[in-house]
């Protein structure tokens, strides 16, 4: 059974493991313990700075610091990051294009209990459209953490997009995160799954059943929504011709939207779409709320053999 | 202030304005009504107070100014190009296409702007995380920022301000530009902001309330700001909008248009006359 960590720990313990070898500041909006900034917090107290339940005022503040050249972190929910502050993150950072990295956790549907004010659905397809912004969205622990050092030597905006409960971890610990970069975990002919954050490894799952039942999928970790692996994603479009795409995010804009964009103007395929299907989140344990929203093993595979059969 | 360079900062202005007027103009769009009620202000800023290079835009110790009324970018660009940030005939490219002088200051395009800025309220916070690295840095430079009256109808404005006050951020200098007008009327008609003084002392900054077009009193705010320690100060300027052009003045019309040419012939002849006066 693979080790379970949630990856808003695996970024606040990134922030203070990294806080030791990169100079950079830490901001948050009151949730520090939530989205584990708390970690940094405590290494290193002269280095971060609460900036009260006012999201949109902290993204203007990381903006500003940034133009000094000073890096400097911003976290608070999915929601109120990309949600309350989408103006301040295009016009005070997108647009000057300055190093701030946007840590925001508790993102998607996994949020469970809080329910739809606080299911972020929409963030990835926001911060896809401001020009110059990297988003990432990491599948497990390791890569989170990867990604945290990777956005920090990256030179311009990044969001990076972490959930709230724990996931089991797929990576080893060599593993090396590259911006823009997509993975391909199995190799298959018949359909490729390409999956983003908390279904790559619902998507792994998929595939080994679907093996025993003579079904080849491919499967592909799509960490980088923003710049995404054209190349990657062209080349599996080429081969398999079928291609099934899996986020914990509105079907709309995210992950399915952006492959969608990119095939259907260079190698046109079927691409079907799992996801949140333009509606509102519900309260529930995360699984349990995720599962009822298709994302689960089980749907994937069912998905999975739809596509293949078609 | 001596006399002799009061005058010669109220011929600048007086020059400034005049840019103002050739961009609004050539361009037949921007905002000429903010841009004139400020333009002693950047004035003072530019050509006494801040330190800054036009030959070093960029140079890290320098004092740095948001314009976190952004809509009067006519005033900012008018005041850096007179400054030598970059040629005055450039001022007649503004908000053309093809143009670096975008509608809207772009701190990634033009010389001297620290920040980009447009969308009211996000400026000041810009401003106060510049002071706050310069505090972490241990760095000395001041910021300094102006937003309008009707600006602080924007809720972030208030935040900034919670913020400063916490982070004692006494490096920071607002200017606020009391003109009493925005688009739809009065402040006071529209939703009224006021009374700024006694909000902003409860917010925890220092306050300070000078003429806007006065040099003396700007001079002696500014002295006083970069000497209050332990809180961020913020100075009440009362202005007039369209101040120096006459049939623009206090008239709420001015925020957003341009003048016509015969409109641009009076108020450049009026300004020429107001600068043959000073000799
Ligand atoms: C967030 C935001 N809302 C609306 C506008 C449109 N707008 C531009 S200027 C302005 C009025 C500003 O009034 P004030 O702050 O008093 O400026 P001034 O009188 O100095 O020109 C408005 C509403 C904007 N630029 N940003
Ligand atoms: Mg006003």
């Amino acid at each position: 059974m693979a080790e379970m960590i949630a990856t808003r720990d695996a970024y606040g313990k990134a922030l203070a493991e990294f806080g030791e070898k990169y100079d950079f500041l830490v901001l948050d909006a009151d949730l520090a313990a939530a989205t584990k900034t708390v970690n940094f917090k405590k290494a290193f107290p002269d280095r971060f700075f609460d900036c009260g339940i006012a999201e949109g005022n902290m993204m203007s503040v990381a903006a500003g610091i940034a133009t000094t050249g000073q890096t400097v972190f911003a976290s608070s929910f999915a929601m109120f990051a990309a949600g309350r502050a989408f103006e301040q993150v295009r016009n005070s950072i997108g647009y000057p294009h300055l190093n701030v990295k946007i840590g925001a956790t508790h993102a998607g549907i996994t949020v469970g209990e809080d329910g739809a004010t606080h299911q972020c659905n929409e963030d990835m397809a926001l911060m896809r459209t401001i020009p110059g912004m990297t988003v990432i969205c990491p599948a497990d622990a390791v890569s989170a953490r990867a990604a945290v050092e990777a956005a920090i030597l990256h030179k311009g905006p990044v969001y990076m997009r972490f959930g709230r409960a724990p996931m089991p971890v797929i990576y080893d610990s060599d593993y090396r995160f590259e911006i823009g970069k997509g993975r391909v975990l199995k190799d298959g002919k018949d359909l490729t799954i390409v999956a983003t954050g908390i279904t790559v490894h619902m998507a792994l799952s998929a595939s080994e059943t679907l093996e025993k039942e003579g079904i080849s999928a491919a499967v592909i970790d799509i960490a980088t929504i923003k710049p995404i692996d054209k190349d990657l994603l062209l080349t599996y479009a080429a081969k398999t011709g079928k291609i099934l795409t899996c986020e914990e995010h509105s079907i709309i804009g995210g992950l399915g939207g952006a492959v969608c964009e990119t095939v259907s103007e260079q190698c046109p395929c079927i691409v079907k779409r799992i996801g949140i299907e333009d509606r509102f989140g519900v309260s529930g344990k995360a699984m349990e709320v995720a599962a009822a929203f298709g994302l689960s093993t089980e749907n994937i595979t069912e998905k999975a053999k739809e596509l293949a059969r078609k | 202030m001596l006399e002799k360079r009061k005058q010669e900062l109220q011929k600048i202005a007086a020059n400034v304005r005049l840019g103002i007027l050739e961009e609004v103009y050539n361009a037949a769009s921007g905002h000429p009504g903010g841009s004139l009620s400020v333009a002693d202000i950047l004035t003072y800023l530019y050509f006494e107070k801040m330190n800054i290079d036009p030959k070093d835009p960029k140079k890290d110790d320098r004092d740095r100014f948001v314009l976190s009324k952004g809509h009067t970018s006519p005033a900012l660009y008018s005041v850096l190009a007179h400054r030598g940030f970059f040629p005055t005939e450039d001022l007649k490219t503004f908000r053309k296409y093809g143009s670096y002088l975008q509608g809207h200051p772009d701190m990634k395009g033009i010389p001297g702007v620290d920040m980009s800025t447009g969308s009211l309220g996000l400026g000041i916070s810009a401003a106060c995380g510049m002071a706050l690295s310069a505090k972490y840095n241990k760095k000395n430079y001041r910021v300094y920022t102006v937003i309008g009256d009707g600006e602080s109808e924007e809720g972030q404005v208030w935040e900034a301000f919670m913020f400063a006050a916490h982070y004692k951020l006494d490096n920071l200098c607002a200017v606020l530009d009391f003109n009493g007008l925005q688009i739809d009327g009065p402040i006071t008609d529209v939703i009224d902001p006021t009374p700024f003084d006694e909000k902003f002392k409860a917010f925890g900054w220092n306050v300070l309330e000078i003429n806007a077009h006065d040099f003396d009193e700007i001079e002696n705010a500014f002295r006083t700001a970069e000497n209050l320690k332990g809180a961020p100060t913020v100075i009440i300027a009362h202005s007039v909008k369209g101040k120096g052009v006459s049939y623009m003045e206090n008239k709420c019309e001015w925020h957003g248009s341009a003048p016509k040419k015969e409109q641009y012939d009076i108020a450049v002849a009026e300004l020429s006359e107001y600068l043959a006066k000073l000799g």
